[in-house]
């Protein structure tokens, strides 16, 4: 039998009084897109930030690949194959698109203490980044000054680095985060061609696509998971539907 | 869906960035320091053609401190390390020679290596305790570590203590005294300077550069793909610190004198000016920003006891006027856009 890819037990953190992540408990099978929603305030970006390392637990316990992976800080849980990605556009802008993502190979190839050859010239680096470029459809930006991109670019950007840290699990933080219409539906479209190959945590806020996409949802709420199920599961699920998706429809 | 079908329609991917791109892949920069290099080079000509020597020991100075500002330009322009006790390692560096030449050792290979390994390891030590700070902090705790540096010399009494020590000659190099003419000197120190230039140019477009400039922009991101930052940073501080130091040996040997003056703050704070002056994250700027600077300085002193007033204006209206400092006045003039 085949365990889970990533296993949140009893998760906590504290901010003073406030519980931001209360107890959260949840397993990401291999393969699976995972969509956890909750409405503003729940603690959604608090438990990605728990989840990629960068900010520490008060309790619980984080399990990657059957590994507790717990005290193992972000460049440690990237090695290991699990990357993250922004809600808020997090890029090297004076790059151009190649270099941010072969820096995030670089990360994985070979030391990085090599002082003299040109980092820039280095094909296989190159290569392994414009396949990532490729796979989000940046490839023919590729020599574009990272900050010259639109928004929903930088969107698409945002993915391809992260695929190419080489990771098997990705933590994508409201990926659809400021994005036009058209622009939605092309990232839309690229998570559900990566979901054949890459397990998914989606932390997002349009409904529609989530629905679209997950192969099960969790419901955060006030630091709380109130709901894990599949997609239909969750949206006739009576707390879920008071708690948020009511606020949805009343507004 | 084939990938290149997620790109949105109607745009046409943007022809002109390119020239806009990093400032170190610029052949501008390259063409720049050809230019100071091939000045410098041939300065002794002129300095024969007007009969006035005075110009060479001038220049060698400037040289000597551009060495300095190149090497912080490494962690400033490249880190984003503000830091403010640069001048320690000119110190420890020229202290080296001083110590080591009044226990008669001469040679100018082993002082530097002497020099190279305190800085080094001062800058190590520092290094590793000020990088757990951030901003500002970051600043006060380098200022706080070249002020003990500086409060050391002072005391050491039986190197000179605040009244300095002097040299008894330059150092030797297998015994022989190399040094003791001004234009081979003059020339040592060019090609120290140079070989610093290149070197550096090399380490910034390398993987660690990369890896630098990437913290210096955006260290979280830098983390999300799998880098931690210290170590890299730290390793930009001992190379720094390292090529400050080989400064100080030239610079004791220039003035044949060494006191703790080399490191006060005022020192540190200069260099600072030295690389904003000339332009940040350029290597050719610092350069080019000691030559202005002293000159300027050298100058100003000639027409008026005030003139550190007079400084202090002009420093202000670059500031104001020219971002980027000369090396990006230089590029804008010459139509490079903003470096």
């Amino acid at each position: 039998m085949i365990g889970p890819l990533l296993d949140i037990r009893n998760l906590r953190k504290a901010f003073g009084a406030l519980h931001v992540t209360d107890d959260v408990s949840f397993q990401v099978m291999p393969g699976e897109l995972h969509a956890i929603i909750g409405p503003n305030g729940a603690g959604k970006t608090t438990l990605i930030h728990q989840l990629s390392g960068s900010l520490a637990s008060d309790g619980g316990s984080v399990h990657f690949a059957g590994e507790d992976i717990t005290r193992v800080d972000m460049a440690g849980r990237v090695h290991r194959g699990l990357a993250r990605s922004f809600q808020i556009t997090s890029i090297l802008d004076g790059f151009t698109v190649l270099e941010n993502a072969a820096m995030a190979v670089q990360a994985r190839s070979g030391s990085s203490f090599r002082f003299f050859a040109s980092a820039a010239r280095e094909t296989p680096l190159n290569d392994a980044a414009m396949a990532a470029l490729a796979r989000v459809g940046l490839d023919d930006r590729a020599h574009r000054r990272a900050g010259s991109l639109s928004h929903g670019e930088k969107r698409q950007l945002e993915i391809a680095i992260a695929l190419a840290t080489g990771a098997r699990l990705l933590l994508l933080d409201e990926p659809l985060a400021g994005t036009g219409h058209e622009e939605s539906a092309v990232l839309v479209a690229l998570m559900a061609e990566l979901k054949t190959t890459h397990t998914i945590v989606l932390i997002e806020h349009d409904m529609d696509a989530v629905f679209a996409l997950a192969d099960r949802v969790s419901v955060l709420v006030y630091g709380r998971l109130i709901a894990t199920g599949s997609a239909e599961e969750v949206r006739v699920h009576p707390e879920v539907r008071t708690a948020y998706l009511g606020e949805e429809e009343a507004a | 869906m084939s990938a290149s079908d997620l790109t949105l329609a109607g745009e046409t991917p943007d022809v002109a960035p390119q020239r806009r791109l990093s400032r170190l892949d610029g052949r501008g920069t390259a063409l720049a320091a050809g230019l100071i290099f091939a000045a410098l080079a041939l300065l002794p000509l002129l300095a024969t053609a007007i009969d006035d020597q005075f110009l060479l020991v001038t220049a060698t100075r400037i040289m000597i401190f551009a060495l300095a500002a190149l090497s912080l330009d490494l962690i400033l322009g490249y880190g984003a390390l503000v830091s403010f006790g640069h001048a320690a390692f000119i110190g420890l560096g020229a202290y080296s020679v001083a110590i080591l030449a009044a226990h008669g050792i001469d040679d100018i290979l082993v002082q530097a290596a002497v020099a190279i390994l305190v800085c080094s390891l001062f800058a190590f030590v520092t290094g590793a305790i000020s990088l757990r700070t951030k901003g500002v902090y970051f600043i006060m705790i380098t200022l706080a570590f070249g002020q003990m540096a500086y409060f050391f010399m002072v005391s050491l009494s039986a190197y000179g203590g605040d009244d300095g020590i002097t040299l008894a000659a330059r150092s030797t190099l297998f015994g022989a005294p190399v040094l003791k003419g001004n234009l081979t000197f003059f020339y040592v120190v060019l090609a120290a300077l140079a070989g610093a230039f290149v070197t550096l140019r090399a380490v910034v477009g390398s993987r660690f550069g990369r890896v630098l400039r990437g913290t210096r922009d955006n260290r979280m991101r830098m983390q999300a793909i799998g880098f931690s930052p210290f170590r890299y940073q730290l390793t930009a501080y001992v190379i720094a610190g390292a090529i400050a130091g080989l400064a100080g040996v030239f610079l004791a040997n220039q003035a044949e004198f060494v006191s703790p003056a080399y490191m006060s703050w005022q020192r540190s704070g200069e260099l600072i000016v030295m690389v904003v002056l000339g332009g940040m994250g350029t290597l050719v700027g610092p350069i080019a920003g000691a030559v202005a600077f002293l000159l300027l300085e050298d100058w100003l002193a000639q027409i008026s006891e005030h003139w550190k007033l007079g400084l202090g204006i002009f420093l202000v209206l670059l500031v104001l006027f020219t971002r980027g400092g000369i090396a990006g006045f230089v590029s804008r003039i010459t139509g490079r856009g903003t470096p």
